[in-house]
């Protein structure tokens, strides 16, 4: 049974650079992790030490149970597939997956042996004599995953692989790697900044934001319950519409409308509410709560309108709605939320208010 | 002329050849082009011609400038090669290019490596005593070395040359190297520290091999400089036959003070300078490289 | 075991990487110009049966009294001098018309960087062949083709036309070091720069003025940096073609360090006129490097 985690993770440059604080994670046999975040986050800087390309300034990496901080990269039977694919460009496709394993002292027969399984996957059988130049993006990508998989490591990590890769070759390598990884066992750690690609291949996503995990969880929950206004406004597309509004009694005012907090919150003078433009819609007669707006707005995404909207008697609000392609509206335009799907955020530590009690 | 048509115009890039003043650009280019071939290449040409011509023409009044049939001869070659016996020199100095050449790509490649990439401390201060370093006359070295010379004996030893040339060359091999390193993508690297090489067999396999094509720039321009070198040459070497062209040639004029032998001479000169015409012929591109590389980086 | 133990094992291979490097500089560079220090406060020569004698500054005071020692300086500044000035201009006119689009400019790059590739002493054999007074043939163009001489003149026997022919020589033999440089550095001025100052109105002067000598600075002020030092210690060129006559008309300071060396085996002023030419150098390449840092910032590298 392999896994690998990291304990107190820290990396500091300075004393205002700090790309990892105090980060501690951990990946089963069988999990596929997603670090996930803006540029600057820390997703990669976590990778790179638990790869032993950095090393922290604090904290340990974990493969096995076994401390691997002050081991050499070579020394800990990862295997790593990098943005750019780093294929030795003098090697060909065959030598490049073989000398990883040449440098282990593997015999011939089982480099081969090995080389083969990996080719019944990604079928690279017809490039092994081929040199990356004369590769496509796609089968540079399918050597890179090739190389990670003969290893045969306690660990995969992959950082941004599908970067490089154009947007239409992306969906389909996304879907293969997903396979790919759910057919073996030991626990991966990918990398990226697209959301998507954490949602879809992950069965644990962390939300790393300067330095720090901001969320921990499975990608339903990352989306149904962020656990901050950060998750929240970086997790979903289009954004999740957050507004900072004053409350009267148990009530939040967005502009003429009143919305009725949750009966377990002791009422705050000010609330951030969150709703995921998907999860508003058009009011139908009956509907609470009712919000009236000004439509100012209307970008075509093909299955539906991004449709923005001035909220009356509150005009710096903006509300952002996604709604059907088939259906219709006025300028003037009556909105309405069901309360389960809105988000409640403390307005000075940002933290999601409390889903159960008081 | 005022024709409809437009300027027949031969194949550049210039963008509108009907543009006024497009014509009287291309001539200046033209006019331009011309001279600075002629600048670059005429003392050579008249080495070349002096060289091939008999005595009597070479002495003639006037001046031959291009003979005719019977005042070509190769007798200055066969003088030079056969009495002067000037296939040693052009042994010594391409022995003592060639080895320091090398040697120099051997130590100065993983130098250049290691202060690129493995983090020393003090590197800012080696890499800063290296490009002034570049800046140095020999004739600043030459006494301490003479003394290092004689103290070792190695007067009339071809390492004598080797050792200062390959320094010579180390600064420029380190400088041009580590621009090329500093292009290569750190993820090469990462990957191979991945696999499980060490930090030399990483050099050796994975980034030796491709910055071939530097080495190759930077093995040219070291072989030019060592080739070309001419104060050690002449102050560490005093045995006639482990002599280098530069300083036979030159002695060749000094020996007779009435009698110069100005055919015999310019032979020496072309036989000196065309390993290096050719180098100039096939590695242009490398060699322009290189130089801007080593110093306009630096 | 410390978390640093990876980096400190990168480190130690990274030392023994450098380390031949920096011996063999050390033994080549360091060793012999701190010698020099040390040895021009000792006199050894002749006199002292070549021992070395400590005599305190006595060396640098023979050295302000000694006119052979200024009449180098001044050679060597006046060869410098004239010959940068030529040599930046010339180089820069090439590197303009090797930067335009023109068919065969393949070729002329090539043939431009012929001469700086050649051994400068037999570069100055050539030289010294063509301004020979009797049959060379310098004298024969000015005389039959361009008329503007009556007599054939004895280049290398006069002291003025000597200087000027080793610097005609150098000059040969260095603009196009200078033109690549330079040309490096218009390769990298983008050319928006100049269809935007074009669309301006302003004339090729003008931009030639406004962007390319500014942009072009740092390459202007390294070249001159590195042709300073070379021609500040310009030895195998004067020691072949004029040997530093005639009448020492043409001896330069690396010349004389020679002679003093290896002709007088006077080791302790040899040391003492070395150091001086090391403290000039290094006091123009300091003043070079602040205008570097200066013109950089102003084209906007830094």
């Amino acid at each position: 049974m392999s896994n690998v985690a990291v304990k107190n993770l820290n990396k500091t440059y300075t004393a205002k650079v700090v790309p990892v604080r105090d980060t501690s994670l951990r990946v089963e046999e069988g999990e596929f992790l997603t670090l996930v975040g803006p540029s600057g986050c820390g997703k990669s800087t976590t990778l790179r030490i638990i790869a032993g390309l950095e090393q922290p300034t604090r904290g340990q990496v974990l493969i096995n149970d076994k401390d691997v901080t002050a081991l050499r990269p070579g020394d800990r039977n990862i295997a790593m597939v990098f943005q750019s694919y780093a294929l030795y460009p003098h090697m060909n496709v065959y030598e490049n997956m073989a000398s990883g394993l040449k440098l282990k002292g593997m015999g011939d027969v089982e480099i081969r042996d090995r080389i083969k399984d990996a080719n019944d996957v990604l079928g690279l059988d017809d490039l092994l004599d081929r040199k990356p130049a004369n590769l496509s993006g796609g089968q540079r990508q399918r050597v890179a995953l090739g190389r990670a998989l003969v290893r045969r490591p306690d660990v995969f990590l992959l950082d941004e692989p599908l970067s490089n890769l154009d947007a239409l070759l992306r969906e389909q390598v996304r879907a293969d790697l997903k396979q790919i990884f759910e057919r073996q066992s030991a626990p991966v750690i990918y990398v990226t900044h697209d959301q998507t690609e954490a949602m879809t291949l992950s069965t644990k996503v962390a939300v790393l934001h300067k330095g720090d995990v901001q969320q921990l969880d499975s990608p339903e929950r990352i989306y149904t319950r962020p656990a901050n206004k950060f998750v929240a406004s970086f997790i979903g597309s289009p954004q999740m519409n957050l507004l900072t509004l004053p409350c009267e009694g148990n009530q939040a005012v967005l502009g003429s409308s009143r919305i009725t907090l949750p009966d377990r919150f002791v009422p705050p003078p000010e609330v951030v509410l969150g709703v995921r433009p998907e999860h508003i819609r058009i009011a139908s007669p009956g509907d609470q709560p009712l919000v009236k707006g000004t439509v100012f707005l209307v970008e075509n995404l093909g299955m539906s309108y991004l449709v923005s909207v001035h909220v009356d008697g509150s005009e710096d609000t903006t509300l952002r709605v996604l709604l059907p392609s088939d259906q219709t509206w006025d300028q003037q335009i009556t909105l309405t939320m069901s309360p389960e799907k809105l988000h409640w955020f403390n307005v000075q530590t940002e933290e999601r208010l409390p889903d159960h009690g008081a | 002329m005022t024709s409809t048509t437009p300027q027949s115009s031969p194949a550049s890039s210039t963008p509108s050849p009907t543009r006024p003043g497009w014509l009287s650009k291309q001539l200046i280019l033209a006019i331009g082009a011309v001279l600075i071939i002629i600048f670059s290449l005429a003392p050579v040409m008249w080495e070349l011609l002096t060289s091939i011509k008999t005595n009597e023409a070479i002495t003639s009044d006037p001046l031959v400038y291009f003979p005719s049939w019977s005042q070509y001869t190769l007798q200055h070659y066969w003088e030079l090669l056969v009495q002067n016996r000037f296939y040693i020199y052009i042994f010594n100095s391409a022995l003592v290019a060639v080895t320091s050449t090398v040697l120099c790509l051997c130590i100065g490649s993983p130098a250049a490596y290691a202060l690129t990439r493995l983090h020393l401390p003090g590197e800012r201060i080696i890499l800063g005593v290296v490009l002034v370093v570049t800046l140095f006359p020999y004739i600043l070295l030459f006494l301490g070395l003479l003394e290092i010379v004689r103290a070792v004996g190695l007067a009339n030893n071809y390492l004598a040359l080797i050792i200062p040339y390959t320094a010579i060359n180390l600064p420029l091999t380190i400088l041009v190297m580590r621009s090329f390193f500093q292009q290569m993508p750190r993820d090469l690297e990462d990957s191979a520290k991945i696999d499980g090489y060490s930090t030399l067999g990483m050099l050796v396999k994975i980034i030796l091999p491709l910055t071939l094509p530097a080495l190759v720039t930077t093995g040219i321009l070291a072989f030019i400089f060592a080739w070309n070198e001419y104060i050690f040459a002449l102050t560490f070497i005093t045995r006639e036959s482990m002599k280098t062209i530069p300083v036979a040639a030159a002695q060749l004029a000094g020996t007779t003070l009435f009698d110069i032998p100005y055919g015999p001479l310019a032979a020496a000169t072309i036989i000196g300078t065309l390993p290096l015409i050719l180098l100039v012929l096939f590695f242009q591109r490398k060699i322009v490289q290189g130089l801007t590389a080593g110093s306009v980086k630096g | 075991m410390t978390q640093d133990t990876i980096r400190a094992r990168e480190q130690r291979t990274g030392w023994l990487l450098v380390l031949p490097a920096i011996l063999v500089l050390l033994l080549v560079y360091a060793y012999p110009i701190g010698r020099a220090f040390v040895l021009s406060f000792f006199t050894e020569n002749l006199s002292t049966n070549l021992e070395a004698v400590p005599t305190g500054f006595s060396n640098y005071v023979r050295m302000v009294l000694d006119g052979r020692f200024w009449s180098s300086i001044w050679n060597t500044t006046i060869f410098t001098a004239v010959s940068l000035c030529l040599e930046l201009v010339l180089g820069m006119a090439i590197a303009l018309v090797l930067d335009q689009a023109f068919r065969g400019r393949g070729l002329v790059r090539t043939v431009a960087i012929i001469p700086w590739a050649l051994p400068t002493a037999l570069i100055a054999l050539a030289w010294r062949w063509i301004f020979n007074g009797e049959f060379g043939v310098w004298n024969d163009m000015l005389l039959n083709w361009f008329h503007l001489i009556e007599q054939p003149v004895n280049w290398l026997g006069d002291p003025t036309w000597a200087m000027v022919s080793a610097i005609a020589a150098d000059v040969w033999k260095t603009t196009s070091f200078v033109a690549i440089l330079l040309l490096a550095g218009l390769q990298a001025i983008p050319q928006e720069l100049y269809e935007a100052h074009e669309v301006d109105g302003a004339s090729p002067l003008q931009s030639f003025r406004h962007i390319t000598l500014p942009l072009l600075m740092p390459q202007i002020i390294i070249a001159m940096l590195f042709r300073f030092a070379q021609a500040f210690g310009i030895f195998d060129l004067l020691i072949v073609m004029t040997g530093g006559g005639p009448g020492g008309a043409t001896e330069m300071v690396s010349l004389y360090i020679y002679d003093t060396v290896m002709r007088y085996l006077d080791f302790g002023y040899g040391a003492a006129l070395v150091v001086v030419t090391f403290l000039i150098l290094i006091g123009v390449v300091a003043i070079a490097g602040f205008f570097l840092t200066r013109a950089r910032t102003a084209s906007g590298e830094l």
